[in-house]
């Protein structure tokens, strides 16, 4: 990428879980088409942190936050930004793969459908297919797309939950451990379509495994406890980290 | 060592007191449902007479006083009978409903002779002499008296009485009568108030359910509002019996002893039931699935409609059935709403007066007479019969849409 183009910024937010504080003060810029991903021990509020992006701390009755995300210059916090045409802006696969109960067919059509996207049958079919292979899913499934999407096996399960967030044509994809449930192959897969998927979409990627961070990702912020220590180029952190809490993690003394 | 065998001897304890526990429910209800069966077969047959009808002109049934016309077919056929007690005595005999076969007849064969046999209905006493239900002792029988005795076995002898098909017993109503008495217009009066209890408090009860589980902030009020949920499943039943009493009779003036009331009151006494197990129900869809619609831009009900309901709804259904199959066996409430009442009409619709199966039961088991005692545990078999229907309904259902999804 030539030039660098800002797309979620987020300035000094805290986060509140009831009375207890989850998230201090984190500032952090997302770039468009690059891999942002986000490290740290458990329980540190990666996964809190994305769910920021997409509002769906909303569903939590007890969650209070404060601070900014802007997305393109607009607070999604804002009170004309709608958390339900936002979610559709901002494709989410999470960590354990959770295809819809229904036919694979059914599960990527599914936001389609909700948000009348196409106008024909034709145009919906098209737009599955054009899902499923820009997941790397189409081959393996194309003479079983009416069968329950939950015969697959785990990362094709995930590739397919992949789908079905690129079939409402995203802007951002937010990744939640995806490949914590797979495999290595599988998770070599994932991370194959992560690299070509970043040519089109901006991506957030919450991983435990440093090798994958600093093999899929442009940028890397490193979290603990709640605060983020430090983010920048995913080279920078793993060679040359400013802080010491973040050496110790990378190196594999704490976490 | 001594330990490991004192545990698995307590293992071992533990099973044999398993098997004996189960062994006697089955042994129980094996009893109770022999006794009701062995009771209850014997009233879906029914003893008839077979009198010999001579009618020589052409019927005109409209000319023909049916009630005069069996008694002098009957006196033809005994021309020694001559004191007005002996033909008295031969007319007990008969049922009150012969009298109707024999209209029955004379129309069906309009404008036609007859000379034959047909069989009419005998009376409840006759009844249980024939199925041997009573017993002859020295002269009498039962409430057969000797006189009776000896025209019955002039009968007899002739084999004329026989055993048929009653076909008043599933396609009647309530009669004082017992040989005419009937439970379809009980069967009626229940499938009106099970119909109405379903529309009333499955909707009802799976919106509650939502909201509570799905929309509602937790706070002290929904608190408050579980715990009384909670409370009023248990409740007794007859307690609501009061409350349709006072609220659908006395305040909103519905219709007494009406399916209508009858329903709403037993929907009211099922709708806990109902939010207790479609909110376990609810709560037990898992959520990653609600989270991926929520991901996608659904919004909260679209979500709930599209896969929160259809997952739950096996759960719900087979909670719904349980509560429905409560309310098809509940007797107190109906009594409090006047649903106790002696109707001889099959009710047409929810509005009319009518009975529901239980109250039909606990009304003949109150009969004095004999044959009434046969005739409680056929209704009861009925009773048996749909909610067993009701459960595989309730299995198939369950399995059905767990399939699908």
């Amino acid at each position: 990428m030539s030039v660098e183009e800002l797309k979620v910024s987020i300035k000094n937010l805290n986060v509140f879980y009831g009375e207890k504080q989850a998230l201090f003060g984190i500032n952090l810029n997302i770039y468009a088409n690059e891999v942002t991903s986000l490290i740290g021990p458990s329980g540190c509020g990666k996964s809190t942190l994305i769910k920021c992006i997409n509002r769906m701390n909303d569903l939590v009755d007890i969650c209070r936050y404060n601070g900014q995300i802007m997305i393109d210059g607009e607070d999604i916090n804002d009170s004309s930004t709608d958390p339900v045409s936002l979610r559709t802006r901002i494709g989410m696969v999470f960590q354990k793969p959770n295809p819809f109960p229904k036919s694979l067919y059914d599960n990527v059509a599914y936001g389609p459908r909700l948000h009348g996207m196409t106008n024909s049958k034709e145009d919906l079919d098209e737009l599955v297919i054009t899902s499923l292979q820009k997941a790397g899913l189409f081959n393996e499934v194309k003479d079983r797309l009416f069968e329950p999407g939950t015969g697959l096996s785990g990362g094709q399960q995930q590739r397919l939950c992949i789908a079905r967030a690129l079939a409402v044509n995203p802007e951002i994809i937010l990744m939640d451990e995806p490949c914590s449930a797979l495999d290595p192959i599988a998770t070599a897969k994932i991370e194959e379509l992560i690299e070509e998927l970043k040519e089109k979409y901006t991506i957030v990627i919450v991983t435990h495994s440093m090798q994958q961070a600093a093999r899929v990702s442009n940028r890397t912020a490193y979290m603990h406890m709640g605060e983020l220590i430090e983010s920048g180029l995913t080279k920078t952190i793993f060679s040359n980290p400013e802080h010491i809490k973040t050496q110790d993690y990378i190196t594999g003394r704490i976490g | 060592m001594n330990n490991i065998l004192s545990r698995n001897n307590a293992e071992k304890r533990f099973k044999v007191y398993g098997v004996l526990a189960v062994s006697t429910a089955i042994i129980l209800l094996g009893i109770l449902l022999f006794k009701i069966f062995s009771t209850g077969i014997s009233a879906f047959n029914q003893s008839y007479i077979g009198v010999k009808i001579e009618i020589n002109n052409s019927i005109n049934s409209s000319e023909i006083d049916p009630r005069t016309e069996l008694r002098q077919q009957l006196r033809n056929m005994f021309p020694e009978l001559t004191t007005r007690a002996e033909k008295r005595t031969l007319y007990s005999l008969f049922s009150s409903g012969a009298t109707y076969e024999f209209e029955d007849l004379l129309k069906t064969n309009e404008g036609k002779t007859i000379n034959d046999y047909y069989y009419f209905l005998a009376s409840d006493d006759v009844d249980m002499y024939v199925k041997g239900t009573v017993k002859r002792e020295g002269d009498s029988a039962g409430r057969l008296m000797s006189d009776q005795l000896k025209i019955l076995d002039q009968f007899e002898e002739q084999n004329l009485v026989e055993l048929h098909i009653n076909k008043y017993l599933l396609a009647g109503a309530d009669s004082r009568e017992p040989e005419m008495a009937g439970i379809k217009g009980a069967i009626y009066g229940t499938f009106y108030a099970i119909l109405i209890a379903f529309i009333t408090s499955f909707p009802l009860g799976v919106l509650t359910a939502i909201y509570l589980e799905k929309l509602a902030k937790k706070n002290r009020i929904s608190d408050i509002i579980e715990t009384n949920i909670n409370n009023l499943a248990a409740v007794p039943s007859i307690v609501f019996g009061l409350l349709g009493l006072a609220i659908f009779l006395n305040f909103f003036n519905l219709p007494r002893s009406a399916p209508l009331v009858g329903g709403l009151t037993l929907g009211l006494m099922t709708l806990p039931t109902i939010v207790i197990a479609a909110r376990s129900a609810i709560k037990s869809v898992p959520p990653s699935i609600e989270e991926a619609a929520i991901g996608l831009g659904s919004s909260k009900v679209q979500t709930i409609f599209n896969f929160t309901l259809p997952l739950a709804m096996p759960g719900i259904l087979t909670g719904t059935i349980i509560g429905i199959a409560q309310a098809i066996g509940e007797t107190a409430p109906l009594l409090m709403i006047g649903m106790v009442a002696f109707v001889v009409d099959i009710p047409g619709g929810p509005m009319d007066p009518a009975t529901a199966l239980p109250v039909q039961i606990y009304l003949w088991a109150d009969s004095p007479e004999r044959a009434f005692v046969e005739r409680t545990s056929a209704a009861i078999m009925v009773l048996l019969i749909f909610l067993f229907l009701l459960n595989i309904t309730a299995v198939y259902l369950r399995k059905k849409l767990e399939k699908k999804w």
